[in-house]
């Protein structure tokens, strides 16, 4: 009996040890599932942020930064009206090219959609809008150059073609030259999303409309616009960052005349000041963050997806 | 004593060469660059490992040439492995990180920026064999005992430090040198003479209403203020103390004047790259311009008129030199000298006068060009025959003059060399604002 018991208890502790290995296995598992991903963005993310963000309050010369704790980046940056021209600059940009390439985006995702009919074409025809992806962002930005210059493509046809008798000037190195490029290099990102967000709409919904006697206005505003917003809201998301951050598209299309804050960062950058990019960058992140939970705000991506 | 040296020999020679003292002449040469050879053979104890050395060197691209590797190899049988940046990179590099590099291929502007840094090592001058040979534009500061100084930070105040350990510039000549020159020249506006349509003379012509959206100025701060400076003084409006060194007020007046021009719509853009001058005034989106002197060529390869106008107010100069590491110690070091050293006898300096750039040594590199060369780059005269450049491909026919002329007539006339300021940081905040208004 008494041997029994002492030769049962081992047993019985070794039994609940591996009942206990059994059960931390699935209570570790989804951490460990998780922990890649973790690792990933805490330092690709994460670290490289904090870094900006502490050395935005560092102090710097002409050659060298110095860790310390200084708000001058910041007043410097913030009571300067050449930061304000150029967000406001930037942000004109934003939102001529947001406003421009939602149309574009809309039009085209709905003519994809509900005009064609074989899904065959559908594909074959999305893929023709992908085309001009396979060539580098550069290229396609700079291509424009000769088109709109001067004595450029575009000039020289509306002249012999007696249109015009002098160059138009605005074509390049302009406001509207940039909004163009911009126009050009990211109206796909606005397309595949509402393109996306349409095809998932219930056919069914829209004869149920036409049925119920909407006119064919009414059905594009009261059933497939509101289905379509998560589409338009992360397409938004995409071109309005896009847009903010971007720097080598406006300093080739204006010719260097205006300004972006991506610009002001890449300047300070090549001039050494660290510092100052760094808060720079983190009023950037800020101010675009805002926006990103704004759109968020007005359409739950997740709800309506 | 070495200042009189080189103008009056070419001084010489351009009132007229006879056959007898060219072909005497050449007969020097031959018998120099037998001697040289001699020495660059440098049979020493470790001629031997000294080929398992690699110095790494970076710096602008206009002087990191590979065919410049390549003869080290051959010479002197170790690598050099070279590096092309910005100048904006270099400086960065230069500072944020010595240890990855050996040898500095910098501006004078920008050493003026990194060598209080310490991160550099001066250079012993006696080991430096051409040395009294050297332009006296880097020892002096003037080309000519009669020349004056020109503004902005003119080589030689940056050219010198106190001692080994040292890094304070000195204000005169000492044995211990933070760059040794490579290579140097005098910049001036690019236009193009088929559609300006009236004789260039001043750099105020950038501003004249009748280009209206037809100029364009370098967006580089450093180096566009000083143009913008040229024109502002050409034109009267603002008077300076030192161009390379401008007050806050000199600053604010001169952007001022740049504003309002911007505004009025003169400019057609701003470039940063040598590609973006070229396309610009290929394009014909800009007929005047600042400019350098490759990028003229280039302009001129293509077939189109570009002249890099000589201006009465003078050029805006710069120059850059070769600087070794603080880490660089023993056999590295002295494969750096070495380096530095054949740099100086003149193959190098002939391939970067045919590209019209100026070397530091004028005696040596002559020994490496064709009379006819020598006469077309350095002495102003109409080239007897084609003119090629280092890679065999023509660049100017026979008959054709150099725009600006002979040595002296360009680098005897720089009114201001590229240059940092004491308001560097205010400067450069307010030409942002210039850029972005």
């Amino acid at each position: 009996m008494t041997l029994t018991a002492e030769t049962s208890r081992p047993s019985a502790t070794a039994a609940a040890g591996r009942a206990r290995r059994v059960r931390l296995l699935p209570r570790v598992a989804p951490y460990l599932q998780a922990a890649p991903l973790t690792v990933t963005l805490l330092l690709f993310l994460l670290v490289p942020i904090l870094t900006i963000v502490a050395v935005s309050f560092w102090d710097y010369d002409s050659v060298r930064i110095y860790p310390d704790f200084v708000l001058t980046n910041y007043t410097e940056l913030l009571t300067s009206p050449v930061t304000w021209k150029t967000y406001l600059n930037t942000l004109k940009y934003a939102a001529l090219t947001w406003a421009i390439t939602l149309g574009i985006g809309f039009t085209v995702a709905y003519f994809l959609a509900f005009h064609v009919r074989s899904t065959t074409w559908q594909m074959v025809l999305f893929l023709v809008c992908t085309i001009p992806f396979w060539t580098s962002n550069i290229i396609r930005m700079i291509s424009w150059i000769p088109f709109l210059g001067r004595n450029g493509l575009l000039n020289s046809g509306l002249i012999s073609a007696g249109i015009i008798d002098q160059p138009l000037e605005f074509l390049l190195f302009s406001d509207f030259s940039v909004v163009l490029a911009f126009v050009h290099l990211y109206a796909l990102f606005m397309v595949v999303p509402i393109f996306n967000s349409m095809m998932r709409i219930d056919r069914a919904l829209i004869e149920a409309a036409r049925d119920g006697g909407a006119s064919a206005a009414q059905t594009l505003w009261n059933v497939i616009l509101p289905l379509t917003k998560p589409g338009i809201a992360i397409g938004s998301i995409f071109v309005v960052t896009l847009v903010m951050g971007d720097f080598i598209t406006v300093r080739l299309m204006s010719g260097g005349q205006s300004a972006s804050i991506g610009l002001m960062i890449a300047n300070e950058i090549s001039l050494l000041q660290y510092p100052a990019a760094a808060a720079n960058a983190v009023v950037l992140l800020a101010v675009v963050l805002i926006m990103v939970v704004a759109m968020l705000r007005v359409v739950d991506i997740r709800k309506e997806l | 004593m070495t200042d009189t040296r080189t103008p009056s020999k070419s001084a010489t020679l351009s009132t007229g060469v006879s056959r007898r003292t060219l072909l005497k002449g050449t007969a020097a040469v031959a018998g120099a660059a037998v001697g040289s050879g001699a020495i660059t053979g440098f049979p020493t104890i470790w001629a031997q490992n000294i080929k398992n050395v690699t110095l790494r060197q970076f710096g602008t691209g206009v002087s990191n040439l590979n065919a410049v590797a390549d003869k080290v190899k051959e010479d002197l049988g170790f690598t050099l492995q070279m590096t092309a940046l910005d100048s904006d990179a270099v400086t960065q590099r230069a500072v944020t990180q010595p240890k990855s590099y050996d040898i500095a291929d910098i501006e004078y502007w920008i050493g003026k920026k990194v060598f209080p840094a310490g991160v550099m090592q001066p250079m012993d001058v006696k080991k430096i064999k051409n040395f009294d040979k050297i332009v006296p534009i880097f020892i002096t500061g003037k080309l000519t005992p009669e020349s004056a100084i020109a503004q902005g930070t003119a080589p030689h105040t940056v050219g010198f430090v106190e001692g080994k350990d040292s890094t304070k510039f000195a204000k005169a000549p000492t044995e211990w040198m933070t760059l040794i020159p490579t290579i140097y020249n005098a910049d001036t506006l690019g236009i193009r003479p088929d559609l300006v349509g009236r004789p260039i003379s001043s750099w105020k012509d950038l501003l004249d209403p009748a280009f209206k959206g037809k100029a364009s100025l370098l967006n580089i701060p450093s180096i566009g203020i000083m143009d913008a400076a040229m024109v502002c003084e050409a034109m009267g409006e603002v008077k300076y103390g030192d161009k390379g060194n401008m007050t806050k007020e000199e600053i604010d007046k001169t952007l001022k004047i740049m504003t309002d021009a911007k505004k009025a719509g003169q400019f057609r853009a701003f470039w940063k790259t040598f590609d973006e001058s070229v396309n610009l005034m290929s394009s014909g989106e800009v007929i005047i311009q600042s400019m350098w002197s490759p990028a003229v060529a280039a302009v001129r390869s293509k077939g189109i008129q570009c002249v890099y106008q000589p201006l009465k107010e003078g050029y805006r100069a710069w120059g850059g030199g070769l600087g070794i590491a603080k880490h660089l110690s023993g056999l590295e070091l002295d494969a750096a000298y070495e380096y530095i050293n054949w740099y100086l006898s003149g193959w190098v300096g002939a391939y970067l006068n045919r590209q019209g750039y100026y070397s530091a040594v004028l005696d040596t590199a002559k020994q490496h060009m064709s009379p006819e060369e020598w006469a077309f780059w350095m002495e102003g005269q109409p080239a007897k025959a084609d003119i090629l450049s280092p890679e065999g491909k023509v660049m100017e026919k026979a008959g054709a003059v150099r725009d600006g002329g002979s040595f002296q007539d360009r680098m005897g006339r720089v009114a201001c060399w590229n240059a940092v300021m004491d308001e560097d940081r205010y400067m450069v905040r307010k030409w942002n604002e210039f850029i972005a208004a």
